[in-house]
């Protein structure tokens, strides 16, 4: 009874990438075994809109309230109570959209998907199944090849469709007294986006990379929070594998995923798992699994019977969601009756993406560091104020914000906002750099010493410790002739064509003067007199 | 949905002066597919409805001759209606928290709670199977 929704059948194996099928002929000389798999990934993330207010009532969002306190009639499902739609919902969704390259549908239903569970009381949940908001939309995300930082590459996964829908409530499970207890603070009907990537990636890396790179923009468009530890962001997997050229496998669904390092694992262990089973002459079941984290391995859910018939019908208490845009926006309507997809479209912010690109056009920096400086909250923020405030060149800088001041973060697990150095201390420390009033191996004694935060300036720092270098030219000379005298046999060779000891010696002059010499002086001063 | 276009349809015809509770067209002669007893039982699972004896199953089985009746109006290049309502504007709310803080009230109607929680059994209780159940379907 229902129409088809509208959405093209996506042709499966034209979406996944061509270096992952590792596609060979069909020639039955070649058949050797074992033949290779084609592992099969589909997401269907669910992110909770950040919003006052509820999707469908007026009752509020809060994380971690007193159970079953925001909770309206509505939200408990009384009977005579009906849902009216929060236009904050309605924008966050739209701006998602056009932030993922959906094609925004002006027209969308709302239906009911019913199923029995204690956590919605209704016995159904409103959503959109046959004409979502967003449909047909992309997400690029970068990956390193080999986890090696300075080989990116950039993948893209189509988005089959983003909707609108409601949350059920959260239910604790109490085995001891065999018993679940119910709290409808969430499902109070908080507004979700599903977003459904339709087998478009072939590990756990990538699929951790999409939701990353989903995640920066969400919280860029501040649509949703994201944060997976708070449950704003869920994810499922599917997973599934075949043989080149063979159609699709039986795919399995992974739930209880909390973490992208974990969804990164349970792919990866379902996929080897999945593989193992063929392998051995095995089948997959149409199953759905449970990640447990503790073990790393996926296990068959209890409580899930054979397939679900959601008998989904059309939402009756509410019509037709309608969007409009600069051409169909009707005279005389009430403002605030009113979603206008280009007037959000204009106020989009910069996406990640275009956030990196400029970072790597005005400060010269490589790619991987444009990365890593927004997947830190607040880092790049911090780096741009460093490059501010001191004369270092940005290629410059940017070592000692990933390399030095992201590890001491890292170490004391810290956030960039609650670092002990600010970008107004690191920028001072640059400047002595740069001034050459010090080597980097004492300016990184300094930043050790700025992170006890003790409120000393670098200078400070320096003249207490004296890791000033020695600017007097003669000291210098007198140890590198100090040096030059003692070793013998290294001169020798060193006059005899070999370069390479040269080294040594300037080592040796650090030793001598405590790391306080630059090395380029010493390598000319010595160079000059052995050249003598 | 349907149901509009059909009446439609038939208004353009005088109203008879009154209006019998029998369908305005007659049953198609012609094969009519039985309920199986797995639907059935399918359906009993699903809706939470009991059949219970062969009068609820017949019951059931005229509400689908019934209904097919949909099948004689001709929809051909007809988009199909979402809801009555499809000429209404749909109501958007300003994002403002307007409700809540109930708790004691909704906690009034609950049989059981465990400080301010609702309590449910753990998972949903499963039906009996088909074979275990003793109703009517079993001897049809």
């Amino acid at each position: 009874m229902h129409p088809q929704p509208h959405i093209p059948p996506a042709d499966p194996v034209s979406l996944c990438p061509p270096e992952a099928l590792q596609l060979r002929p069909h020639s039955s000389a070649l058949k050797l075994s074992p033949a290779p798999w084609v592992p099969v990934v589909g997401l269907e993330i669910h992110a909770q809109i950040s919003s006052n207010s509820k999707l469908f009532s007026g009752s509020q969002v809060q994380f971690a309230a007193p159970p079953n306190s925001l909770v309206s009639f509505f939200d408990a499902s009384l009977p005579g109570t009906l849902p009216v739609l929060n236009r904050r919902c309605v924008e966050a969704a739209v701006m998602t959209g056009l932030a993922l390259n959906c094609s925004i549908n002006k027209k969308s239903l709302f239906d009911r998907k019913h199923y029995f569970y204690a956590d919605l009381p209704a016995g159904y949940q409103i959503t959109q199944q046959r004409v979502p908001i967003a449909v047909n939309g992309s997400l690029s995300y970068s990956l390193c090849i080999d986890n090696k930082m300075n080989q990116m590459v950039t993948k893209t996964v189509r988005i089959k469709q983003i909707q609108l829908e409601q949350d059920s409530g959260k239910s604790l499970h109490d085995d001891t007294r065999s018993q679940t207890l119910i709290d409808l603070n969430r499902a109070g009907r908080l507004g979700l986006f599903s977003c459904f990537f339709p087998f478009c990636m072939c590990c756990g890396e990538e699929a951790a990379a999409a939701v990353r790179e989903l995640q920066l923009i969400l919280q860029t468009l501040g649509s949703s929070q994201a944060v997976m530890a708070e449950g704003q962001l869920r994810v499922d997997a599917n997973v599934s594998v075949h043989h080149p050229g063979e159609p699709y496998g039986v795919r399995t669904e992974v739930k209880n995923i909390n973490s992208i390092r974990f969804l990164a694992k349970a792919v990866d262990y379902e996929i080897q798992r999945q593989i193992e089973e063929l392998e051995n002459g095995g089948t997959i079941l149409n199953e759905t699994r449970a990640f447990d984290s503790k073990l790393g391995c996926t296990v068959p859910m209890r409580d899930k019977e054979g397939k679900q018939d959601y008998r989904f019908m059309p939402e009756p208490n509410l019509p037709p969601l309608i969007l409009y845009d600069a051409k169909s926006l009707p005279a005389n309507m009430n403002h605030q009756q009113v979603v206008n997809i280009d007037w959000i479209h204009e106020r989009l912010p910069d996406l990640p993406s275009v956030k990196r690109a400029k970072l790597v056009e005005q400060y010269g920096i490589l790619p991987e560091h444009s990365f890593t400086l927004l997947n830190e909250d607040g880092l790049a923020e911090f780096f741009e104020n460093v490059v501010k405030q001191t004369q270092m060149k940005p290629k410059k800088v940017i070592g000692w914000i990933i390399n030095d001041l992201l590890s001491h973060l890292k170490q004391h697990s810290l956030t960039v906002k609650e670092s002990p150095v600010s970008s107004f201390l690191l920028a001072d420390l640059l400047n002595l750099l740069v001034k050459k009033d010090i080597s980097s191996t004492a300016a990184k004694q300094v930043l050790a010493e700025l992170w006890k935060g003790e409120g000393k300036t670098p200078l400070e720092i320096v003249k207490k410790k004296k890791l000033g270098l020695i600017q007097d030219q003669k000291e210098l000379e007198q140890i590198c002739q100090a040096v030059i005298d003692r070793q013998e046999n290294e001169v020798m060779a060193i006059k005899s064509g070999n370069q390479k000891v040269l080294n040594k010696l300037i080592g040796l002059v650090q030793r001598e003067t405590q790391g306080r010499s630059s090395a380029v002086v010493v390598r000319q001063i010595l160079e000059k007199k052995l050249s003598e | 949905m349907r149901a509009l276009r059909l009446w439609r349809g038939l208004r353009a015809r005088p109203v008879p002066p009154v209006r019998a509770l029998r369908s305005a067209v007659p049953p198609r002669p012609g094969p009519q597919q039985q309920v199986t007893a797995e639907v059935l039982g399918q359906l009993e699972h699903l809706a939470l409805v009991d059949f219970r004896d062969a009068e609820g199953v017949e019951r059931l089985q005229k509400a689908i001759r019934f209904a097919d009746q949909l099948r004689e109006v001709n929809t051909d290049g007809v988009e199909p209606m979402d809801s009555v309502l499809e000429d209404r504007c749909l109501y958007l709310r300003e994002d403002d928290v307007t409700e809540g803080n109930c708790t004691r009230e909704l906690l009034k109607n609950a049989r059981e709670k465990v400080e301010e929680y609702f309590v449910a059994p753990p998972g949903n209780i499963p039906l009996p199977k088909l074979e275990d159940q003793e109703t009517f379907l079993q001897g049809s």
